[in-house]
């Protein structure tokens, strides 16, 4: 029988049946509650760890399963059904982001002190590359770090950093030597408490509200150079960069599942609501939107499903993430607007999901690499 | 020179476990409770395409006490489902809980309880388990009569039923203790069951017959590396006619029909008026 499209095979699907009960019997619930106290609580980060859920892809020997990225993009496309895109980032951040550098580049020693823990769900990691005047544009980012004897004096603040509040350590991008455009960038482990780094107020925002979303400032903030990623200057842009592909499917993937769920809650909708005198799926202006839909959910799973079987194929595909994860995002944003808009004046009422869902989709077409910058990357792979 | 073999057993010794049992539990294939039932037109079956299944919630309970007991007593859980192909799906999810082992038997055909039952005895006899755990019922036509019937083909004690003392919220329940307890000579199991002014407790020679309610205990999902090791745990093909066992039907399906919607409630303004309508317009007290 043939699981998922021909990329799944019959063991992720049972996967996916258990990350489905987990979130319909343990997330879904208080999803709404979480979002209204703009947290989750911590303990979903050990639960997760219990499941086995932040080490999927990493070795037995910090605590992971090993099991690979596919077992990855399964629980990152349920998560995106969960209703919260505030929990899914907030533990996303956790397996995709903050510990797949360290994963990659860190040093055995750096392993063992921040990526075993996080697979463990004891410390909360974030990665620190926004700065109120860089993002994307990394070489542009003005957080230094001078080396001083077996320290490195951080200066800079960084911004909209998911976890920021209660991450246990960032991944902080820094200029190691700034007069060496991407060639000076370094990723350097800070960890909370250290002396003259200090979190700034948590950020009110639009949608992922149960996420915690931080300012961060260093200021002659002295960070060990044990604490060097890799334990070599100037390889901070590579090590972005490695992890880049994966952050964008993996938002590319929680965006399919964000999409599934909106159609299975206004499929239902459309048959129960009625209006003069039979169901809304009954005319066929609904039917035709509702079919339209299906369509641009199913354009944007094959792409998305194309990029992630070229990346776990070992393949750098970066034109082809960018694809995706710019169409899913942004199906995801115009699928919401139009259950939003099936919905009626339900659609605009805060006691309705669909809401939630509208405004969690915008962060997509932004977060991870706007899509301007993926259309940019996509042009320069063309070669103009 | 004689070479001493090295012994292929793991280096640490098993402990000895209290007393070693054999469970056998029962897997049913069944519609997705979330899913809607539609009755065909026709009313000769329910509307199939698009249907999602799963694990008879009821089963899954007693594979999930089953893995309990034997965590605590040491033994083995070997799982059992009838049906075609698509049922090893199940038999695979009772594997990624952690059962051993599996028994398919293939059939296609209808099948009534007495079918389903005999089925079983033949494997409970060929297995020789000391329990058979299987749900009291199953959520896809509530018959609740298997476990009896088995029970009765196989001369053995049955308790209908198991539930437990416990909140399923208590520590208890979170450190997974099993609700069945074998006694510590291995000849008898107690079991607590829900009757209607409350809970009784039961002592049954082994090897005896239990089936589950819902507040037995709460399953644990199937975890991934229980879900990579299934994929390697054996499953046994038996068919009706290896068991030499006659399925032919005695109870027959004449037709399926909806139950009636139900009429929208009313509210009643105070307690005087629902009394008076409980007495006088539905006449219940």
């Amino acid at each position: 029988m043939l699981h998922g499209y021909g990329l799944y095979e019959e063991e992720h699907e049972a996967f996916r049946r258990t990350v489905r009960a987990v979130v319909e019997k343990e997330l879904k619930p208080s999803a709404s509650q979480w979002e209204e106290q703009e947290e989750f609580p911590r303990e979903l980060f050990t639960r997760f760890a219990e499941l086995g859920f932040l080490g999927l892809k990493y070795p037995e020997a910090y605590g992971g399963t090993e099991a690979g990225e596919l077992y990855e993009a399964v629980l990152l496309e349920e998560l995106g059904r969960c209703g919260s895109g505030g929990v899914a980032a907030g533990l996303g951040a956790q397996f995709t982001i903050a510990t797949g550098p360290l994963h990659k580049y860190g040093t055995e020693e750096q392993k063992q002190r921040f990526l075993a823990p996080a697979i463990r769900g004891e410390k909360v990691g974030a990665l620190g590359i926004t700065e109120p005047d860089a993002g994307s544009d990394v070489a542009g980012l003005r957080t230094t770090a001078r080396r001083e004897g077996d320290c490195y004096i951080v200066n800079g603040s960084k911004t909209y950093i998911t976890n920021g509040v209660r991450a246990d350590f960032v991944v902080l991008a820094v200029k190691t030597n700034p007069e060496a455009g991407r060639k000076g960038l370094s990723l350097l482990v800070v960890e909370k408490g250290t002396p003259g780094f200090s979190v700034g107020r948590k950020l009110k925002k639009l949608g992922w509200r149960a996420s915690d979303t931080a300012e961060l400032f260093f200021e002659d903030c002295r960070v060990p150079v044990a604490n060097l990623l890799g334990g070599v200057e100037g390889q901070g842009f590579p090590q972005i960069m490695g992890n880049f592909q994966w952050e964008r499917l993996s938002l590319a993937l929680g965006a399919l599942g964000s999409m599934e769920e909106m159609l299975e809650v206004i499929l239902a909708h459309v048959r129960e609501r009625r209006a003069f005198g039979q169901a809304l799926s009954g005319f066929q202006v609904v039917r035709h939107r509702i079919a339209d839909m299906a369509t641009a959910f199913e354009a944007a799973r094959q792409l998305t499903y194309h990029a992630l079987r070229l990346h776990v194929g070992g393949e750098y595909a970066i034109a082809q993430t960018s694809m995706a994860k710019k169409v899913a995002t942004e199906t995801c944003c115009r699928i919401a607007d139009e259950c939003l808009q099936l919905h009626g004046g339900a659609g605009y009422m805060m006691e309705y999901d669909i809401q939630r869902h509208w405004r969690d989709a915008r962060l997509g077409p932004i977060g991870g690499g706007t899509s301007e910058i993926m259309t940019e990357i996509i042009a320069k792979q063309l070669g103009l | 020179m004689v070479d001493v073999p090295v012994s292929c057993r793991s280096r640490e010794y098993p402990l000895f476990k209290e007393k070693d049992v054999k469970i056998l539990v029962t897997a049913k294939r069944v519609e997705d409770p979330e899913s809607k039932i539609k009755v065909k037109p026709d009313g000769s079956d329910i509307v199939r395409e698009g249907l999602k299944y799963k694990i008879n919630p009821f089963d899954e309970i007693g594979v999930e006490e089953g893995l309990r007991l034997v965590a605590k007593h040491g033994g083995e859980v070997v799982v059992v489902s009838i049906g075609g192909k698509e049922v090893q799906e199940q038999l695979r999810h009772a594997l990624a809980m952690g059962a051993q082992r599996a028994v398919w038997v293939n059939h296609t055909g209808a099948l009534d309880q007495m079918g389903v039952a005999g089925l079983l005895q033949k494997v409970v006899e060929k297995e020789k388990p000391d329990l058979v755990v299987l749900g009291k019922q199953s959520i896809d036509d509530d018959q609740n009569q298997v476990g009896q019937y088995l029970a009765e083909y196989l001369g053995w004690g049955q308790a209908t039923f198991a539930s437990k003392v416990e909140s399923l919220e208590s520590e208890q329940e979170k450190s997974k203790t099993p609700a069945l307890q074998v006694g510590a000579d291995g000849k008898t199991v107690q079991v607590v069951r829900e009757v209607d002014n409350g809970l009784a407790t039961l002592e049954c020679q082994l090897p005896a017959v239990v089936t589950t309610d819902l507040r037995l205990n709460l399953p644990r999902y199937a975890s991934l590396p229980g879900i990579m090791k299934a994929k390697s745990k054996p499953i046994e093909e038996l068919t009706p006619e290896k068991l030499g066992v006659d399925v032919t039907p005695k109870v027959q399906v004449v037709k399926l029909a909806s139950p009636p919607e139900r009429k929208a409630g009313i509210k009643v303004p105070d307690v005087a008026t629902l009394v008076d309508k409980l007495r006088n317009e539905a006449k219940v007290v």
